[in-house]
């Protein structure tokens, strides 16, 4: 019996229910006694240079251990894109949140009155808050480069050939806001340096390999001074990729003070000094024929980089998916990243996807309501068909398999879609003011596209249990759980002997670690692959036990025995009288799966809301959803994930958004502030399963941690303007909030009456 | 200022600063450090602790307003033979969590919402949860959790 595919409780969830787990900031180790608490001062104002800074009052505070600037450092400054980020502000501050300053105290309590103390003199200078204000080049934030597009590519000049043969061209120009990933534990971290001049580093991090990298390299030592380990991790989302650069300074004041030091940041630091995601404007053109074949497509990609353009890979990702799921033959594309005063934008779960599906489908109900056609029907006329995969696309990528229509079918009948719409329809001729409104997303996306590979290592001990250790260190995504199920039924052993490690360098030194959904695909074939020598160890092993020929043994799964092929009633050995017989005590594999290639999971999502046309309010009652990211190892974790994906995407459509004002101050830097979504916003979701396996990797799977936030954004967001569109509204931007439901259905009206 | 809870039963008291909230009470003198902190304005509810079985938000109550009373953080929620609380098997069960970090704290608002309310909607529960945030379930797996340690059946 297979248990790879049934539903199996967590084994990562009894200490997190009984004990609340171990994050960064429950560490009690000894080698933390007696740390000195951090706190970072951070820049009140978006743009500004540093005239002087006084830190003698702060110096002499209670409790104060040590106050550094940067220049106390001495350390190079790390690479943004083609500028440099100093690690503490160095003559200019470019974001309200950089941090300035470091303060160590003592005792916790004494940080806040000590960091008050320290006097920074700020001048400010002009701000570039936002997109139009940064290509205006009126100001600049890096004046030696001469602009602020730090990056461009793509195509160089649009043609508009490309349009001539279309009926109907539509373009749309469409803000996907900046949001905020603020994952439920913040940013934290502890470290000490040994006696024997090695820095451990305990981190909240979705990558520890990358962050031992990071560190040693900014630190300016050996990657074999450098341990980290991450604790328990309370979510990440692309926003706790490696080490930010508070990290470094933290090892560095460490080592200055000779002392542990322990950080953990405020909810409000968080919100302006994590990274934020998303931040793309977005102009899209799209041409075709009246039946709703599109002939030409164009998009043409704004990403706001933040004040240190740390991340400029995510304009060109938006530009690789910029055709998802349709087969268009002619497309254009182009990106530019600009700087702003405003925190830096990263990875937040998807990178670069949403942003590509969000211009697309929003295109594509806009061409299908410029033609009169249902939104499905020119989906089905423009899909990629089965028999098309691969399918290279024109802007360069390899799709390995796909059935989109497949699933947008199985998304519609569970729906109920015609009915939806006859109700829609109902309610018009009704004249009710609760307008329904249906919204359409099909998505395709790109997984493990980094290309890198991941470690796995699997030993098999003589008292039969085994022990696994994965590259791919999880942060709530139940990892550990699946790889036990993989093993468990690749050699027959029993869950409860499995054991799942992660996330210490000490224990795994080679490893690239948690993001964009990599971990099954790349980690699991690696702990695959490790399981396929240890199972070739065995072969040798039990055949000299068995007095056979290696190639006549086989493992029986089933019970997790050796035997000779075709004679089960025959002596069996068990894992761990083979294990026995090793050479150092165990069987052990160590490995690199280094041949896994992008995989492309796809799906549909169909939202149902209902939208208020008195008050602008807009609740969404359904999301209907099929993904399908291949073979399901965990139904639990599997639809957890989908879960999660769901509620992040629907709340950038509903309610979500960061905001600063003209001057680039923060006015969503609290979570008062911050319309983080809640469990009265979301509906139970409904989810279809779909799995169309891939070739690329061991495993057959692809993944599915951001799938469902890609697909969910633009079908809600779809959904709004579906239900307006009888009223004349052709778009509104996200996040779809009363007041601007509210104020795009004035505008309507006043257009509808000239 | 000198501060007496009783914390899962046991006894703490402790000499502390005036200003000591009850979650750094919690985490740093009762040395229990399951009770999380997600933020700075009350709105997360990561902390959420029983203050004599009334579901309070501990960043936002001095331990000295608590001393002299019964908190109940999520260690003790399980009998003394390691038996979970229905609460916490219905979280496990249902896959009402991911990373964790809301868990304690929205664990112990269900305990408080159910004995307010022992048989509730879905609806209820969501409402009940409002002040309660997740990042990674998206609410779904935890209204199943609280359904489940009710005594209802979960048919979604």
């Amino acid at each position: 019996m297979s248990i790879v595919g049934t539903r199996v409780v967590r084994q990562e969830d009894q200490n997190l229910i009984t004990a609340g787990g171990t994050y960064v900031d429950d560490l009690r180790e000894e080698a933390l006694s007696g740390a000195a608490h951090a706190v970072f001062v951070r820049s009140p104002v978006a743009h500004a240079r540093i005239e002087s800074i006084d830190v003698s009052e702060a110096k002499a505070a209670p409790g104060v251990l040590g106050v550094f600037t940067a220049a106390d450092l001495g350390l190079a400054p790390h690479d943004a894109g083609p500028v440099k980020e100093p690690w503490l502000a160095d003559g200019v501050v470019r974001y309200v949140g950089e941090p300035v300053a470091l303060v160590l105290t003592e005792e916790r309590y004494q940080l806040a009155d000590a960091a008050e103390l320290v006097d920074i003199d700020y001048d400010p200078l002009d701000a570039v808050a936002s997109i139009d204000a940064a290509l205006a080049d009126e100001t600049l934030l890096y004046p030696e480069t001469g602009g602020n597009v730090m990056q461009v590519n793509g195509t160089k000049e649009f043609d508009d050939e490309i349009f001539a043969d279309c009926d109907v061209v539509v373009s749309t120009t469409i803000v996907n806001q900046r949001v905020a990933p603020a994952p439920l534990e913040v940013r934290g971290g502890s470290c000490v340096w040994g006696e024997d001049g090695r820095l451990t580093f305990w981190l909240s991090t979705q990558n520890a390999q990358i962050a031992r990298m990071q560190l040693a390299m900014s630190l300016g030592v050996g990657e074999e001074k450098v341990r980290v380990i991450a604790p328990d991790v309370g979510g990440g989302f692309g926003a706790k990729i490696g080490a930010d650069p508070e990290a470094t300074v933290l090892g560095w004041a460490a080592k200055e003070i000779g002392r542990a030091v322990r950080w953990i940041e405020s909810r409000s630091e968080n919100l302006t000094s994590m990274t934020h995601g998303r931040a793309q404007q977005n102009t899209v053109t799209v041409g075709g024929k009246r039946d709703g074949t599109v002939l030409a497509y164009r998009l043409d990609v704004i990403q706001d980089a933040g004040a240190y353009p740390r991340t400029l890979f995510l304009p060109t990702l938006t530009e690789l998916m910029a055709v998802g799921v349709y087969r268009f033959p002619k497309v254009e594309t182009r990106s530019r990243a600009v700087v702003t005063n405003t925190t830096p934008i990263a990875a937040y779960r998807g990178a670069g996807r949403p942003e590509a599906t969000a211009a697309l489908e929003r295109a594509m109900d806009r061409f299908a309501g410029e033609l009169g056609l249902d939104p499905a029907e020119v989906r089905r006329v423009n899909f990629i068909r089965p028999e098309e995969f691969p399918y290279q696309t024109p802007t360069g990528a390899s799709y390995d398999t796909g059935e989109y229509a497949a699933a947008l079918d199985k998304a519609l009948e569970a729906a109920g879609y015609a009915e939806l719409r006859a109700e829609q329809k109902r309610r018009r001729e009704a004249g009710d003011p609760i307008e329904l409104g249906l919204g359409i997303a099909a998505y395709v996306e790109i997984t493990g596209g980094d290309s890198g590979g991941e470690s796995g290592r699997v030993d098999l001990h003589p008292d039969g249990s085994v022990v696994a250790w994965t590259g791919s260190s999880p942060h709530g995504q139940g990892l550990g759980t699946s790889l036990a199920m993989l093993l468990s039924d690749q050699l027959g052993v029993p869950m409860e002997k499995i054991t799942v490690r992660h996330g210490d360098t000490d224990e795994v030194p080679k490893a690239i670690g948690t993001f964009g959904s990599r971990s099954l695909q790349l980690g699991g074939s690696a702990i695959r692959q490790a399981a396929d020598e240890v199972i070739a160890q065995a072969r040798e092993l039990a055949a000299e036990l068995l007095e056979a020929a290696p190639d006549d043994l086989e493992l029986d799964a089933e019970r997790g025995v050796w035997q000779v092929r075709g004679a089960p009633s025959s002596t069996v050995l068990s894992w761990a009288q083979v294990a026995e017989r090793a050479s150092d005590g165990k069987l052990t594999a160590d490995v690199w799966f280094g041949g896994g290639k992008p995989t492309f999971p796809f799906g549909a999502h169909l939202a149902v809301v209902e939208v208020d046309t008195e008050t602008g309010k807009v609740e969404l009652r359904r999301i209907v959803a099929v993904d399908d990211a291949g073979p399901i190892v965990n139904p639990l974790t599997f639809r957890g994930q989908r879960h999660g994906g769901l509620g992040q995407g629907a709340a950038q459509a509903l309610m979500e958004v960061v905001t600063y004002d003209e001057d680039g101050n923060p006015t969503t830097a609290t979570l008062a502030d911050y319309s983080f979504i809640t469990a009265v916003e979301l509906p139970d979701f409904e989810l279809v399963d779909m799995a169309t396996p891939t070739d690329r990797n061991l495993l057959g799977v692809k993944g599915i941690g951001e799938a469902a936030t890609i697909g969910s954004t633009p079908a809600v967001h779809n959904a709004v303007v579906d239900a307006l569109a009888e009223r004349g509204v052709k778009h509104l931007d996200m996040p779809t909030t009363p007041i601007r439901v509210w104020a795009a259905l004035e505008a309507a009206s006043k257009e509808n009456q000239r | 200022m000198k501060v007496s809870i009783e914390v899962n039963g046991r006894p703490v008291a402790e000499e502390v600063p005036d200003r000591t909230l009850l979650v750094y009470f919690l985490r740093d003198d009762a040395g229990l450090t399951g009770t999380n902190i997600g933020c700075d304005t009350t709105s997360c509810g990561a902390c959420t602790v029983l203050l004599d079985g009334e579901a309070v938000k501990s960043c936002t109550v001095l331990a000295a307003q608590a001393d002299g009373h019964a908190v109940t953080t999520v260690e003790g929620l399980s009998e003394s033979d390691g038996s979970l609380h229905p609460v916490q098997r219905a979280f496990r069960e249902q896959h009402g969590l991911q990373c964790g970090f809301c868990t304690p704290g929205m664990i112990m608002a269900s305990v408080s919402l159910l004995a307010d309310n022992p048989k509730p909607s879905r609806d209820e529960v969501r409402a009940g949860l409002e002040g309660n945030l997740c990042r990674c379930t998206g609410y779904h797996n935890i209204v199943s959790a609280v359904i489940d340690a009710s005594g209802q059946e979960v048919d979604r």
